[in-house]
């Protein structure tokens, strides 16, 4: 299963700077990859022409060989899902409803839900340890907890991608390992994630890939250890950042260069 | 569904067919049931006063479920589609531009009618229906959002409210009577055309947005999640905004903007049974219908300080619904961090 990107340039305003501008990837499932870069390099952006929610100006997403814009919408949700940033309900809802919401492309028309329902929504939420949450007001929730459920969300929708957006930020150290083993979990069972994401040490540790982009271009794509090195990330983020190997496993740690004795 | 839910919809049509039943007998000159039923079966051997009553007050009671049901499911659709729970029927301007076409039929009666339709809901009609395509071809070019199409109404809104000052002013003085009391909504209609007409106009977009309820549940997360699962969000956009403002036009023009029925019904059934359109839109329907109905029998009941004249439904609305719905609001924004106004 191949999610690819030929050529990708977006602008939002035609007199406006590309926010993305001649991207390619070829990523396959079984994979969790993460996108990273400076703020501003487009990495939301690259999410959302992945998602098929902006229309490239340039360029295709092609799945499984496929354009994206051949698909129907529900066939597309079938095998895609997003999750943008913060996600804020009109309404007041209860967790088991913002999970079942899910479930839509796989329901017929007015709704009418299939056999699987109970199931993916049961399996979503154990497996994001929101169980215990279903019947509670989901703005009642803490923003840690918020997150998880619309993880779980992605997961009653059971697509073969996963989509997202800056799911850990604002999320304490202990929430965001929780949500990329969440994540993990997904990846085991064969699905391909694609996150992005600010924090380059969670992407060091949990992803196998890394797209590094900066000002709206393809800078680096690797493993960690390919792409999180520093004179990769110094063209990127400027010299002010150290890579030192984790103590426990062969991966990278990005440190800020100490600001005390200047 | 759970207990409490299906108690409320229980209640819900139970009320409804209550007041469907008494609003009949209840007016100026109240009728006894057995007056109303013979007048209904055997209109020949009733009473010709119950008769003439009769004749008169059942269009006017299927009139009030028509409009009471459209501008509810239209304001529960339109909170929505605009992703603002303080939105109406209204906020788009086709009201404005229907109350506008209005009073150019009521200041100069020359103005034409339309087919089946008299003068006053003709212009009614064809001003929100230039309005509403002004309104969609701007919100194509542009793909506009919630909050452009807001202000985009308010900008139509006050357009409309302009021209129809201007026309109030150069109209003849004893006209003036007419138009005010149009401007305050109101079902008291003679005879069968309106309720017909509302409900041929109307029926067909209460259909479409009853069918895409499922996919305003989904809107409601915002345009992005939407898209991410599997709705097609701008054909959606149109198809709601489309339908919602044309079912505001058919009522606007036969009853006059009748105030807070889509506005306080749909927070109401929401309050009632939880947010999701599919439970939403049909409760709106029936709570709507008995919301408006119940309040033109005390409208028609409740004598107007010896004038001889009724109170319009739309004060009376007005003045029901201001309160309670400033109570709403009162008790939700300390209960909920973002969901009015957020």
């Amino acid at each position: 299963m191949s999610l690819e990107a030929r050529g990708l340039t977006f602008a939002y305003a035609e007199d406006a700077a590309p926010a993305v501008s001649g991207v390619d990837l070829e990523l396959e499932t079984g994979e969790l990859i993460a996108v990273v870069g400076p703020n501003g390099s487009g990495k939301s952006t690259l999410l959302a022409l992945l998602a098929g929610w902006r229309r490239p100006q340039v360029g295709e997403v092609l799945l499984d060989g496929r354009p994206l814009g051949s698909l129907s919408h529900r066939e597309r949700a079938l095998q895609v899902a997003y999750l943008p940033q913060s996600v804020v309900p009109l309404y007041d809802l209860t967790v088991g409803e913002v999970v079942a919401s899910g479930r839509h492309p796989h329901r017929g028309p007015w709704g009418l839900g299939n056999g699987g329902d109970r199931a993916a929504i049961a399996g979503a939420l154990a497996a994001t340890a929101t169980t215990q949450l279903a019947a509670r007001d989901f703005g009642s929730l803490s923003g840690g907890e918020q997150q998880r459920v619309l993880v779980a969300s992605v997961f009653a929708q059971q697509p073969r991608w996963l989509l997202l957006d800056e799911p850990t930020a604002s999320l304490d150290v202990h929430h965001r390992v929780a949500v990329l083993d969440v994540l993990r979990s997904a990846v085991r069972r064969g699905s391909g994630v694609i996150l992005v994401t600010h924090d380059l040490n969670l992407a060091a540790l949990f992803a196998d890939r890394v797209v590094l982009l900066v000002e709206g271009r393809r800078h680096a794509v690797g493993t960690p250890t390919e792409v999180l090195v520093q004179p990769v990330l110094e063209a990127a983020y400027g010299p002010e950042l150290i890579v030192v190997e984790h103590p426990e496993v062969a991966r990278p740690v990005v440190l800020p260069r100490s600001g005390l004795s200047r | 569904m759970s207990r409490r839910r299906r108690a409320v919809v229980l209640g819900l049509v139970a009320a409804a067919v209550v007041v469907v039943v008494v609003a009949p007998l209840v007016g100026t000159v109240p009728l006894r049931p057995g007056l109303v039923i013979e007048a209904i079966v055997h209109p020949a051997a009733a009473d010709p006063l119950a008769v003439q009553i009769v004749s008169l007050r059942l269009p006017r009671v299927v009139l009030g479920l028509l409009v009471g049901a459209f501008l509810a499911v239209a304001g529960a659709s339109f909170q929505t589609l605009l992703g603002n729970p303080l939105a109406t029927p209204y906020t788009v301007g086709v009201a404005a531009a229907g109350s506008f076409g209005a009073f150019l039929a009521l200041a100069w009666p020359l103005i034409g009618r339309l087919g089946p339709l008299g003068a006053v809901p003709a212009q009614a009609v064809v001003w929100s229906a230039f309005e509403l395509l002004l309104l969609a071809f701007l919100a194509r070019r542009a793909r506009w959002g919630g909050t452009a199409l807001i202000l985009a109404g308010v900008t139509f809104n006050f357009l409309f409210a302009a021209g129809t000052l201007l026309v109030r002013l150069l109209a003849d003085p004893f006209r003036l009577q007419a138009m005010d009391r149009w401007l305050m909504g109101g079902l008291d209609i003679v005879g069968w055309r309106a309720p017909v007409t509302v409900a041929v106009m109307g029926l067909p977009a209460l259909v479409v947005l009853l069918a895409v309820a499922p996919a305003l549940d989904q809107l409601a997360f915002g345009d992005a999640v939407a898209h991410g699962r599997g709705v097609p969000v701008a054909r959606l956009r149109g198809l709601v905004l489309a339908a919602g403002a044309w079912l505001t036009a058919a009522c606007v023009a036969q009853a006059g903007p009748i105030a807070f029925v889509g506005l306080l019904v749909p927070h109401g059934v929401r309050l009632l049974i939880g947010s999701s359109h599919r439970r939403v839109l049909p409760a709106s329907v029936v709570a709507g219908a008995a919301f408006l109905v119940a309040a033109d029998a005390l409208a028609r009941t409740v004598p107007l300080l010896g004038r001889g004249a009724e109170l319009p439904v739309g004060v009376i609305t007005a003045l029901v619904g201001g309160p309670v719905f400033l109570l709403l609001l009162a008790r939700r924004s300390s209960a909920n961090r973002s969901s009015i106004g957020g």
